[in-house]
Parts: C-alpha cells; structure tokens; sequence
C-alpha cells in the first residue's frame, strides 16, 4: 500500500450538489460563534497555553502561600492571605495575554484571516463572536486557576492559622476577580493584537501597558505617583483580587471601581481596533 | 453574476486597479488574463470585501459580497491556499468555515470526499503538498454548493496532475450551470478551458471578448521561411508588400504573404529556401503582444531576439 500522506486527486465527477437545506435566514452571529469555538479548540497552542496558564498560576500561588507560612510570624497585620495565595496571577496574566493576542494575530499570521472574512465577511460580527469565545474560555481557565491558587494556598497556610476562607468578607469576591482579571488581561491583548495585527508586537504592546508602565510611575515624584499610580492598568485592575481594605497611605480605587477602569482600558483597545479593521484591507 | 463599475484602487502613489468596468456571466468560465501585476488579484479581493475600492463599486448577484445572506452559497473563492492556519486539521478548518454559514456538518465530509482529502482529513494542513492545500482551499470553496466559483492562479506550482484535475474540474462545474471566474498570467492557460477572456493590463481593461474572438482577432498567420541568402528574399518580400523579419540562423518569419506566394517569390528571384512552412502566432504571443505595453516591468531576456516590447512602455 502506497503511502496514505499524499492521497493523489480523485477522478472529477460531478461536485455533488447533494442538495443543502434550502437556505433559512441570514449567516449571523450564531454561527460566527460556533466557527470561533471550532477555530479555539482545534489548536494546540490553546490547550498549551491553559494548562500553563493553571499550573504557573497555582504553582506560584503556592510557592508564596509556603513561604507566608514559614514566615508567619514576621507577617503585619495588613496581611491578606487572599491576595498571598493568588499571588501567581501576575505571572498568569502574561500568559493569559498570549493567547488573547495569538486570537486574533494568529490568523494575520498565517493568512486565515482572509479566508475567513470571505466566510464571514461581516466584520463587526466576526470580532465580536471571537472577543467573546475567546472571554468565555480565558474565564472559565481563570476561575480555575484562581480557585485552584486559593485553595491550594489557604491549605498552605492553614497549618499556621493564618489562612482565609471563602465566607470571610471579600474573599469570594477577590478569587473570582482574580479570573475576572485575567480575563480582561487577555481581552486587553486582543483588542492589542486587532490594533497591531501581529503576535509579537500585541504581546509586547500588552506586556508594556501592565509590567513596565506601573515600574515607570515609580520614578515620579511621590505627590505625582499618588495621583497616577492608581490609573495605571494593573494597579486598577489588580484591586478586585484583594480582601483586605485599603491602607492608610495606599491611593488606589475601591475594588469594583478600580475593575470599571481597567476593563475600559480593554474596551479602548478593542473598539479602536474593530474601527480599523473594520475600515482596513485584509 | 459578478458586476464591477469603475473599479479603482490605489495603493499609496500605485494605481493597482484602474476604473475597471466588467462583468462575468452566469454559466460560462471566464478567464481573467493578465501579466503578474496587472491587478487581477486586487479586483478578485474588492470583489470578495477584503479590500476597500478607492473608487467604483463590484456587486455579486446584484449586492456587494458582505451583505450577501449566506456568502457561501454564493460564491466559493479560492485566492491563496495557504490562507490557512497550518496548526489544524483539514476537517476542522472546513467546520469553522462551515459554521458560519449555517452549513451542515456533512457537508465538510462530503467535500473533502470530492477532493480526495478523506484520507488526511485528521492532519494537521501544515504537512500537506502544495497540491493538497490547493484541494483543501477548493474543498473550503465547493462547501456551500456555490452558483459561483472564483479561483485566483489555481494552478501555479502544481505538478502535471494536479494541473489537469483542476482544468477538469472547472470543467465540470461549467457543466453543472455554474460560474467560472479563474485569473491567469497565461493564455495557454485559458485556451483551453474558457469561454470568455477578461484581459488587463496595468489595472486597466484591454480586453473583453469570447476566446473565438480573441483567437481570430489576434492570430496573424505567417510563414516561415529558412535560406542562405536572406538579404534577397527580404527585398523580394518587401516588394511584394509583405514584411519579413529575421528570426536568427538563416530563418525569417513573414508576414503578409500566403505560403504559395513566399515560394513564387523566391522562384522567381531565384533565392534558395531550405524550408518553407505555414505558422500560426501562438495565442500567447498575441496576448503578450496585447498586454506588452501594460507590463509593469520588463526583464532583458539575454539574446531576446527581437525586443519586441522595449521602448511599448507607456
């Protein structure tokens, strides 16, 4: 038997018109999201990037988890345990970008873009159906991450009686922020990567905006940092997954607030992007 | 029915696509010619939405592509075959084109059946021949039963084979009714398969007629002619108000003449020929000869016999 790699052509008979169903309606968003499901989970990369994602974030969530408990008694009283077990959402959200940005510059990459804009070609629907795929999967993986790191941390520290529990005020509300934000972490990336159109620089231009603009405030004077601090992108966002209150001194957003900033920063990025592509040659 | 009006675009100071009016009829294939260049890609884009016209518009039964119901159903387009995301497999690529147009999921099996690509349908498109990602584009543009199919170079780099299981099937899907619209740089090409020829040229239409008509309007039939003494017989052809040219090594191509008057000639002006034969200007130098003017740019072939197209550039 020769070679089963390289089926040669078959003979050409007809092309088989075998009757579709009569046409009902218009192609919508319906289908454009199954197609972006199809497109998500029909790739490696994704399931590589979220098994990442889970073990580095519950793997450094823990790793700190450990070292509060063996340094428990060194610990202040502004000690959140919430925060210590989630600890790994700053490396997560990283990761989280990555895949938000390869959502969409994938396809710029390989040229997919252009076969499926033929497709779908209308281009408000397309964005919108893969935003909100790609979102469903990034808070899905999120909260089991965020879940995953807290439990995981809490036992951790229970040993020396300084962990959380979920029934505590805030507690609930800071782990499944932490999924919120590495959802909108990724959303952010993307609406970069819809700007930009390719992997690198999205991912760069995401990795910027979150780690490197926050270390920059640091160099202002100190009466500066206190009014601009709290606006810089993961500063905001990074409130909704803490269960203590804010310190005297501290000039951040309330959790929610600070949450509303930081999602619209996300949707900055994303409406801009969707007007030039919608405008833009494929 | 592909209706195009004053189709323009420019690409910074580039005019790609210069008001180009045309339109591609139901039920025939249409051959769309033009040296690398001319624009042929770029009207094949504007007509699938992917980009913006800077000028004119292009309608597909009667509406601009993006508003189409099922965009699908109406038109399969083949433009690049390695428009695809090598990372998946055949089968899942042709589901999520699928999806979006509310297709059946059978219909994927069914058209990865008709291209020979059952076999690979679990493999990732990344190892796939050249050959195969043409078929798996062709799958993608068969998947919503299309009245019309548009392909773009469909056969550049293919192996024989794989040439001719194209030309057949653009073949038979003329013969189901369909539309065939199909770009080409080579008239060889289209000789043979269309019905009706849509010529450009720097962005510009130059021609649009039935291949019948290309061939009698543009095949000149000539004589060829072999002496050693061609000085003589250019002078005797002159007289007779033929022209002759000569086509290296004692040859001399005439233009002009019958074969039987070239011979009386030569009799009578006692010039030796050591050949004497009718010859037909192949479609192709005609077309190249159409377009010459139009290419963008023109390569020195070492030892060109005759630069034909060198000082043509507009």
């Amino acid at each position: 038997m020769a070679t089963t790699s390289m089926p040669a052509p078959p003979a050409v008979r007809g092309t088989g018109s075998a009757a579709l169903p009569p046409a009902v309606g218009r192609a919508g968003f319906k289908g454009a999201l199954r197609s972006e499901f199809t497109k998500i989970r029909s790739v490696r990369s994704t399931y590589w990037t979220l098994l990442a994602l889970v073990i580095v974030t519950i793997g450094i969530g823990a790793l700190a988890s450990w070292g509060a408990a063996t340094h428990a008694s060194e610990l202040g009283p502004d000690f959140d345990p919430t925060r210590q077990s989630l600890f790994g959402l700053i490396v997560g959200q990283l990761i989280i970008v990555v895949l938000g940005s390869l959502t969409i510059t994938s396809e710029y990459g390989t040229g997919m873009i252009r076969t499926s804009l033929t497709a779908m070609p209308r281009r408000g629907t397309a964005v919108a159906a893969k935003a909100v795929v790609f979102g469903a999967v990034a808070l899905i993986t999120g909260l089991v991450a965020s879940f995953g790191s807290f439990f995981l941390g809490q036992a951790l520290m229970s040993g020396q009686h300084i962990n959380a529990t979920l029934g505590q005020p805030h507690v609930l509300r800071a782990v499944i922020g932490g999924a919120l934000f590495l959802t909108v972490c990724g959303l952010l990336a993307f609406g970069l990567g819809l700007l930009l159109r390719h992997t690198a620089a999205a991912v760069g231009a995401a990795v910027g905006l979150l780690f490197v603009l926050f270390i920059l405030v640091n160099f202002l004077p100190q009466s500066w940092q206190n009014a601009v601090d709290k606006w810089m992108p993961f500063n905001a966002g990074g409130q909704i997954w803490r269960a203590n209150a804010a310190l005297p001194g501290e000039h951040m957003f309330a959790p929610w607030t600070g949450f509303g900033v930081f999602a619209g920063y996300a949707a900055i990025a994303i409406i801009s992007g969707l007007i030039l592509f919608r405008s833009r040659d494929a | 029915m592909i209706e195009a009006q004053g189709l323009t675009k420019r690409y910074g100071d580039t005019l790609a696509v210069d008001d180009l009016s045309f339109s591609v009829e139901s039920g025939k294939i249409t051959g769309f010619l033009g040296p690398n260049g001319a624009g042929k890609t770029t009207t094949m884009r504007m007509i699938l939405g992917l980009d913006r016209p800077t000028a004119g518009s292009v309608t597909v039964n009667g509406q601009p592509y993006a508003r189409l119901a099922h965009p699908m159903r109406d038109v399969g387009a083949l433009l690049d075959a390695k428009a695809v995301h090598g990372g998946r497999s055949a089968y899942n690529h042709l589901l999520c084109l699928a999806e979006t147009n509310d297709l059946p999921k059978r219909r994927v099996g069914e058209v990865l059946d008709l291209v020979g690509l059952s076999e690979v349908a679990k493999k990732r498109s990344k190892g796939f021949s050249l050959g195969m990602g043409q078929r798996l584009g062709i799958a993608g543009a068969l998947l919503g039963d299309p009245g019309i199919l548009m392909f773009d170079e469909p056969v550049n780099g293919l192996d024989p084979e794989g040439i001719l299981w194209i030309r057949n099937l653009m073949k038979a899907l003329a013969a189901e009714g369909r539309t065939v619209f199909v770009s080409s740089h080579l008239m060889s090409e289209m000789e043979n398969t269309a019905d009706h020829l849509i010529v450009i040229g720097r962005g510009r239409l130059i021609s649009d007629c039935t291949v019948q008509e290309f061939i009698a309007a543009n095949s000149r039939q000539t004589v060829r002619v072999r002496t050693p003494d061609p000085d003589a017989l250019v002078k005797a052809v002159a007289a007779a108000g033929g022209t002759a040219r000569e086509d290296g090594e004692g040859l001399m191509v005439v233009s002009g003449l019958t074969v039987s008057q070239v011979g009386d000639l030569a009799f009578e002006n006692a010039v030796r020929l050591h050949e004497l034969a009718p010859a037909h200007a192949s479609l192709e130098q005609a077309f190249m000869e159409l377009t010459a003017s139009s290419v963008e740019f023109h390569a020195g072939v070492p030892g060109d016999r005759q630069p034909v197209t060198a000082g043509k550039v507009a």
